[in-house]
């Protein structure tokens, strides 16, 4: 699988499926095998910044909630330091910044809790706004979709994030931007196809 | 500090979103051009696991669940290395796995299957790659199970893999699929990818240099993340 100038090329994507749960949240598949399942904590209790819950809903094509989807986040902290060696910053113990969120089987809704990120640096100086990466998988998804949520209160912030700035639609951008429901609560619906098609990154 | 980036994602190399014979796909796959963004810091960053996360018996997948016995099935060994797009290997990285037992049915509450449950098999695990990107796991080899897309469709036996990496970006949900299964020709979540060379790095290969005599047979798999760019220069502010 060398090419010519000994690069390799990256594994092939295959879907998810419908028992993704059993690998990666088997609690959620029902039943119990790991001491501790992964995704569940994503910022932990000495987190500082606003506690925020974001609540959701996948739906298809036709318009029916994705009732089998699992979403991973990542994000960084309030100060806008990832969890990662090569953020440039410390973040608080217990804070990870990474979590898994699963869909009600009956409904298709979601949720998660974590604490709203901060700004973090973009490319040649710029500054993102607030933002969590997400990244979609289930069955009949071949390649797991990236995509951003945004917040609706950080309207300066996200004039000018050059991430939101690069959808040529403009209507298009509030696809990415999660709704304030009351303080502390959002609301962030993804299209997978169809009108209103949430815009998906390719990174 | 200016992030190296990684390299751009060959598209054809994977699935597209829309494969008409896989059926699923039809109403689940965006029909809008995605947005190509260059790498910042929120996509060549991602999780890092440590070994305080997982148990050491998690890759142990014929005793992980064991109750009264061993799982019924074929024992093998799954391994190999995670390795990027330059050839180096991704060590200290967590990888998942889950599949159906050897009857092709899986512990899973929305599956119904009407093959039984093994009351020994749970069907999940989970190693990090060591600092040469090795992995393994020992388990029961899956059997293939009819699932509805046709009337009559079998997915050939496979066990589905999870992989990190270091980046977001990488981030990476496969399928392994086991040498000389002829299922594989007829599957269409696999002919969803339409380069057959692609197919071929899904398929593990026989390995019995690593099997273990009287005991479990070995299989192959390497797999392959996104490489990332050596050089940091910043490229050109657009318009300039
Ligand atoms: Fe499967």
């Amino acid at each position: 699988m060398r090419d010519k100038l000994g690069y390799l090329k990256e594994t092939p994507s295959q879907t998810a499926g419908p028992y993704v749960h059993i690998g990666l949240a088997p609690g959620a598949a029902g039943f119990e095998i790991f001491d501790r399942e992964l995704g569940w904590e994503i910022a932990g209790p000495q987190a500082r910044g606003e506690r925020i819950r974001v609540e959701g809903r996948v739906s298809d094509g036709t318009g029916a909630p994705v009732k089998d989807v699992l979403i991973e986040l990542w994000q960084a902290n309030a100060e806008g330091v990832y969890a990662h060696p090569e953020s440039g910053g410390e973040v608080e113990p217990g804070f990870r910044g990474w979590g898994r969120v699963i869909s009600d089987f009956e409904t298709g809704e979601w949720a998660f809790e974590t604490v709203k990120p901060g700004a973090v640096p973009g490319r040649n100086g710029a500054i993102q706004a607030p933002h969590i990466n997400l990244w979609i998988v289930a069955r009949g998804i071949n390649l797991g979709l990236n995509t951003r949520l945004y917040f609706a209160d950080e309207q300066a912030a996200n004039a000018t994030d050059p991430v939101l700035n690069l959808i040529e639609q403009e209507h298009r951008r509030a696809t990415l931007v999660a709704t304030r429901q009351k303080k502390g609560l959002y609301r962030f619906d993804i299209r997978l196809q169809g009108e209103d098609e949430t815009v998906f990154l390719d990174i | 500090m200016k992030p190296a980036e990684y390299y751009q994602r060959d598209r054809k190399h994977h699935p597209p979103a829309l494969s008409d014979d896989y059926k699923t796909s039809v109403t689940r796959s965006p029909r809008l051009a995605l947005l190509s963004v260059e790498n910042t810091l929120s996509e060549i960053t991602g999780p890092v696991f440590g070994h305080d996360d997982i148990d050491p018996a998690d890759n142990d997948l014929i005793g992980n669940y064991r109750h009264d016995g061993d799982p019924i099935g074929e024992r093998i060994i799954v391994h190999g290395r995670v390795l990027d797009e330059n050839a180096r290997p991704v060590p200290e990285t967590l990888v998942e796995v889950w599949q159906a037992n050897a009857s092709g049915r899986y512990r899973h509450r929305n599956d119904r299957y009407l093959a039984p449950l093994d009351p020994n098999f749970g069907g999940c695990g989970r190693t990090m790659t060591d600092e040469n990107g090795y992995y393994f796991f020992r388990t029961i080899k899956p059997g293939p199970y009819p699932w509805r897309n046709w009337i009559n469709s079998w997915r050939p036996a496979h066990i589905h893999f999870s992989v990190f990496g270091r980046a977001f970006a990488q981030r990476l949900i496969t399928q392994l699929y086991f040498e000389g299964d002829p299922l594989i020709a007829t599957c269409p979540i696999v002919q969803s990818i339409p380069d057959a060379d692609a197919v071929q790095q899904l398929v593990a290969r026989l390995d019995m240099n690593a099997s273990i005599p009287l005991d479990t047979l070995a299989y192959r798999f390497d797999i392959v993340l996104r490489g990332r760019r050596s050089t940091l220069f910043e490229n050109r502010l657009e318009g300039n």
